[in-house]
């Protein structure tokens, strides 16, 4: 049963994936700003050259036939060429993926930290003092725009991962804390703590099944959250990750680094969601 | 017993060795390391290519400037040329031909010879056609193939199928390649040479070591031993690194920030005077552009152009915007462009009620703070520009407030790059837009793409099959004379009479010149920023940091 | 009503009044621009001191207040039903439908709706009112917000659907659309405010950001995410610490609205 769940998770991933990659370069594609080179602004090219500037961008305009050579060379290990920085766009993801992933891997660590500390303690000790405290934290850092936490990084000398951290705690937090408080607010666990019951055994064997499957979906969409946040930590902070390469595609239009990405994007966040589900489901199964 | 005194005395040997082998690596790395230290500094963007014939963008061209060796030079400071690679050269009278001599014993950084066959085999490969560089494109004055000489090892002619006017000064933009090194453009006769590249983070250069120049004491050039350059678009983070000590220089500096460095420390910051750049605004003049057939006439009208350039404060955009460090510009040059700008032109001052006048004798009607032209419809139009410029969004909410004084409506629209250069260069769906001219050359043939009304970059109205107005076909006329001559005051002529043509037409309102700004750490010793770029490292040779880290 | 709620109550209502107030506390309005007086520090004349183009700051901080107040929460309503509606039916229903409404979540949490943002303000004519672009904005945002949710909403109804207490409604013949109104959706509400609370703030940010593709506010017009932008210039803002106004503005809004809400997050089964 479990392998065939697999299985099916694993078909599943794979046709949303190759549908995310069309469905993005579509998307270029029609956007504005495509068949164009910023190049041919240089009052210095002849009209040959800009005609070939435009040329180049034409290869691409029809997007079936540039989805499918696309395919065709991935399978064999080719992802083609950045129009923007003339470099494989194997290596280019091979160079920066492993920073990315850590910076995304240790912000993810640090606001989970940060969010269960919080809001495991703002559902047990239900203080309205404490509670607006944590509020107040988490809102405050909602409310400051992703790329000042990324500036402030650099004016102190942190890491971007904390900076990522910064950004996806107060929404990791607030639904955390919700689910975390609804949790202790239903009855047989109030009553199991009028019994005197542990709070490390409420909170394994009470608390969390009963969130558990809510608590692993907020986890799996985390993961969306922190690789948005590399974006604009990545770009300001000077660190040569996959979210300063997605930002440097989008603003070019490099089509055959945009789709690459968003494939990996979607791999990742599918991955993340998947496993959250299968997990889900098994808490499910086993508290039924 | 006897064993362990010979092994002391091998072991003493041997040490000894080692100790003279270190010294003499001490002494040899001594001499090596010059001592210049290590210069840091920005570059805003990616570089594309380190193949210096292929350059086209900012960050490459900062590159190619340090590693590449060129047969001339356009001294930076001076604005005079200077003999590099070549000892001499010679333009033919019809502007086809240039000869140059060659200084001889010159080696590429991997210890290849240079020589006249290199000059040709780069001048061979910047003009094929398939290349499409701006470098080589430069050169392209008329159809036909280029024809190089190697005369002898150390002369080489290079003639071109049409006059090319300014031609000696074109080459301070061609780096020679090897035509024989197995390195091929890695290998280069510049000060410094590429020598780690992280993609995203930091390009490397280390100083050539086989680099011919030395100072008038007869010491090796570059003095400094490296320069490491850090790929940073955010210039918040560039100013915040260059007062941290961690970048030694800000080649290009916003007027806010220069403003503060000044406050507090004015010995780092630079201010060189107007630059060659400049902002203007232009109204869409194409027939077939989708806007309404009313806006079109307003705004290929002359009178009305004027008038829009008369409502709008320069002194202000100046003063607010770039905080007192532009000017109002007078034309299409800048008068930092000492040679070229028409000295007759003065900047058009601002007169609101002098504009409602022009407009009114033009059937316009102020309404109720609203003007309408003849047939009522009420004068509105949008200003794109591109976003995350800030300069140009506060110019363009500035504007929207001149032009209010006198009835106008503007919607002030700010666009992605992209999305900007596919209105104005395809699709044409804009009314007015505000960008800039950067890196201009001093020769006005550099522009020739940019005047001609059949060309690309004729922003207004690009590509006409023949000129529309007679004062755009008196432009195309003018600015064959000059490109076709080879007399400078005969170029000039003609020149200023465009400049004058420009500023009565009014396709382009020109709005300011701003000045060159930029910031150098008081540990780098010899510099002497300049308004032409790369204005704070031209002399990068000749440039030590003290005290590097 | 607690003392936190009733604190929160006031902030927002005198927040409202104030902004409601703006043409007569700042009859200047927002766009008027005093050129002699650039960036200058707070005064009688300007007591959040003026812009970089001698705006008032403080007719500025009210006129955006109208503007961001009352969008946000619209688009964040808007988002948070969305949200509830593909995520709670989806959880709910189970099997196929779930399969393929997550499919879709997980699809839009990874396209590049970038593209689709610059396409939008392509299709818009240049000369749009302020008020239709800031309007076209916030409804993009609203109806592409609705992801993050949707996920942990389809749990939280997947998990709500198994209960015994569903069961039993279930058993006894209680309607599924009844049902699921009644009986689960109430149950998913600590998800949907908290929802409701991350996105107000966040679409607050987001229009501001939406600016470099010329969606958004456009000029003169303020918002909080406009004003919101002035703090990327790190290096000013140790000098000019009322610049921080607006960020300390939409914390007290942010956390108001969080308190106020508090009571009706803890809704137990």
């Amino acid at each position: 049963m479990l392998l065939w769940r697999l299985a099916r998770h694993a078909l599943n991933l794979l046709a949303i994936v190759l549908l995310g990659g069309f469905i993005s370069a579509t998307l270029v594609r029609l956007a504005p700003g495509f068949d164009v080179d910023e190049q041919q602004l240089d009052p210095h090219l002849s009209a040959a050259s800009i005609q070939a500037l435009r040329d180049a961008r034409l290869r691409d305009r029809n997007i079936f036939r540039f989805y499918l050579h696309s395919l065709q060379r991935a399978a064999h290990g080719d992802l083609g060429t950045s129009l923007s920085l003339r470099q494989p766009v194997r290596t280019l993801i091979r160079e920066r993926g492993p920073l990315t992933l850590r910076l995304v891997a240790l912000g993810l660590a640090l606001a989970w930290a940060m969010a269960l500390a919080l809001a495991l303690s703002a559902a047990r000790l239900r203080i309205g003092a404490y509670d607006a405290l944590t509020t107040f934290i988490s809102g405050t850092l909602l409310c400051i725009p992703a790329a000042v936490l990324a500036l402030l990084s650099v004016l102190w000398n942190l890491p971007g991962s904390l900076a990522i951290a910064l950004i996806v705690f107060p929404r990791v937090y607030r639904y955390t804390r919700n689910l975390l408080a609804k949790a202790y607010s239903l009855p047989h666990i109030v009553t199991a703590r009028a019994k005197g019951l542990g709070e490390g055994r409420i909170l394994l064997w009470h608390a969390i099944p009963v969130v558990g499957p809510q608590l692993l979906a907020v986890a799996g969409v985390s993961v969306s959250m922190a690789v948005g946040a590399a974006i604009p930590v990545e770009a300001l902070c000077g660190l040569a990750g996959i979210g300063q390469l997605a930002w440097q595609a989008a603003l070019a239009r490099d089509l055959p680094l945009l789709v690459n990405l968003t494939v990996l994007v979607t791999l990742v966040t599918l991955l993340a969601n998947s496993g959250a589900d299968v997990i889900g489901h098994m808490l499910r199964s086993q508290e039924a | 017993m006897t064993s362990r005194p010979k092994k002391l005395g091998i072991m003493a040997i041997r040490n000894k060795a080692v100790l003279a082998a270190l010294c003499v690596g001490f002494l040899l790395g001594a001499a090596w390391a010059q001592g210049g230290g290590e210069l840091r500094f920005c570059l805003r963007t990616e570089p594309k290519t380190f193949d210096p014939l292929k350059v086209e963008d900012d960050a490459s061209a900062s590159i190619r400037y340090l590693t590449g060796g060129v047969l001339v030079r356009l001294n930076r400071q001076t604005q005079a040329l200077e003999p590099e690679l070549a000892q001499s050269w010679k333009v033919s009278k019809d502007g086809r031909q240039i000869t140059f001599k060659l200084r001889s014993g010159i080696l590429f950084s991997d210890g290849t010879p240079f020589s006249a066959e290199d000059v040709a085999y780069t001048m061979q490969r910047l003009m094929d056609p398939a290349l499409h560089s701006a470098t080589g494109d430069a050169f392209r004055s008329g159809t036909g193939n280029l024809e190089t000489k190697v005369i002898s090892a150390n002369q080489v002619s290079i003639t071109f199928p049409a006059p090319v006017a300014g031609l000696d000064r074109l080459f301070d933009q061609v780096a020679i390649v090897s035509a024989h090194s197995a390195k091929k453009e890695t290998a280069v006769l510049g000060p410094f040479m590429v020598s780690d590249y992280k993609p995203g983070a930091t390009v490397l250069l280390k100083r050539n070591p086989n680099y011919w120049k030395k100072d008038a004491q007869g010491r090796q050039l570059p003095y400094l031993d490296s320069i490491r350059l850090d790929i940073q678009p955010n210039r918040d983070v560039e100013m915040l690194r260059f007062k941290r000590g961690e970048v030694d220089l800000i080649n290009s500096l916003d007027a806010e920030y220069f403003d503060k460095l000044a406050a507090s420390s004015p010995e780092l910051v630079h201010d060189a005077g107007p630059s060659l750049d400049s902002e203007q605004l232009w109204f869409n003049e194409v027939a077939k552009a989708p806007i309404a057939g009313y806006k079109k006439n307003w705004f290929r009208s002359t009178s009305f152009r004027r008038a829009i350039s008369a409502a709008i404060n320069r002194e202000d955009l100046s003063r607010v915007v770039y905080h007192g460090h532009a000017q109002p510009a007078a034309g299409p040059f800048s008068p930092a462009n000492k040679f070229w700008f028409n000295s007759r032109l003065k900047p058009l001052a601002c007169n609101p009620d002098t504009a409602l006048k022009a407009l009114q004798s033009e059937g316009f009607v102020l309404e109720n703070g609203t003007l309408r032209d003849r047939e009522g419809n009420g004068v509105e139009f949008s200003i794109i520009t591109n976003a995350g410029s800030k300069p140009r969004e506060r110019m363009a909410t500035m504007i929207q407030e001149d032009l209010q004084k006198i009835g106008i409506h503007v919607n002030v629209v700010t666009l992605d790059f992209p999305s900007l250069i596919e209105r104005m260069t395809q699709s044409f769906d804009y009314e007015a837009i505000i960008l800039g001219l950067t890196n201009v050359d001093l020769d006005p043939n550099g522009e020739m793409n940019v005047w001609l009304s059949s060309a690309e970059n004729h922003q207004w109205n690009p590509q006409q099959k023949t000129p529309e107005t007679s004062w755009e076909a008196e432009i195309d006329r003018l600015m064959r004379v000059q490109a076709s001559s080879a007399d400078s005051k005969k170029r000039k002529e003609a020149f200023d009479r465009v400049q004058e043509i420009v500023v009565e037409q009014a396709p382009f309102i020109f709005l300011i010149n701003r000045n060159a700004l930029s910031a150098v750490s008081i540990k780098v010793q010899g510099a002497s920023p300049v308004i032409l770029s790369p204005q704070t490292f031209w002399n990068a040779e000749r440039l030590t940091v003290e005290g590097a880290k | 009503m607690s003392v936190w709620r009733a604190l929160a109550c006031a902030v927002l209502l005198a927040v409202i009044s104030v902004s409601l107030a703006a043409q007569w506390l700042a009859p200047q309005g927002y766009a008027k621009q005093y050129r002699e007086a650039t960036e200058a520090a707070p005064s009688r004349a300007h007591w959040l001191g003026t812009d970089e183009i001698g705006r008032d700051r403080f007719a500025r901080v009210l006129y955006g207040t109208r503007v961001s107040l009352l969008l946000a929460p619209a688009a964040a309503l808007l988002s948070t039903l969305l949200a509830a509606l593909i995520g709670g039916l989806a959880g709910y229903l189970g099997g196929a439908w779930a399969r393929l409404a997550m499919a879709t979540t997980d699809l839009f949490l990874s396209l590049p709706w970038l593209f689709l943002l610059i396409t939008a303000r392509a299709l818009m004519p240049l000369n749009v009112s302020p008020l239709v672009s800031v309007l076209v904005t916030f409804s993009l945002l609203g109806i592409l917000g609705w992801t993050t949710a949707a996920r942990v909403l389809c749990a939280s109804a997947a998990s709500l659907a198994r209960s015994d207490f569903v069961l039993q409604a279930r058993a006894s013949g209680v309607p599924g659309v009844r049902l699921f109104w009644i009986h689960v959706m109430p149950n998913l509400k600590p998800v949907l405010y908290a929802q409701f609370w991350i996105s107000i703030p966040v679409f607050i940010l987001s229009e501001a950001n939406l600016g470099i593709l010329g969606l958004g506010v456009a000029e003169p017009m303020p918002s909080w995410g406009s004003l919101l932008r002035e703090l990327e210039g790190l290096v000013s803002v140790g000098e000019a610490p009322w610049k921080l106004v607006p960020l300390a503005l939409l914390v007290v809004v942010v956390t108001s609205f969080q308190l106020l809400l508090s009571k009706q997050e803890e809704v137990a089964v």
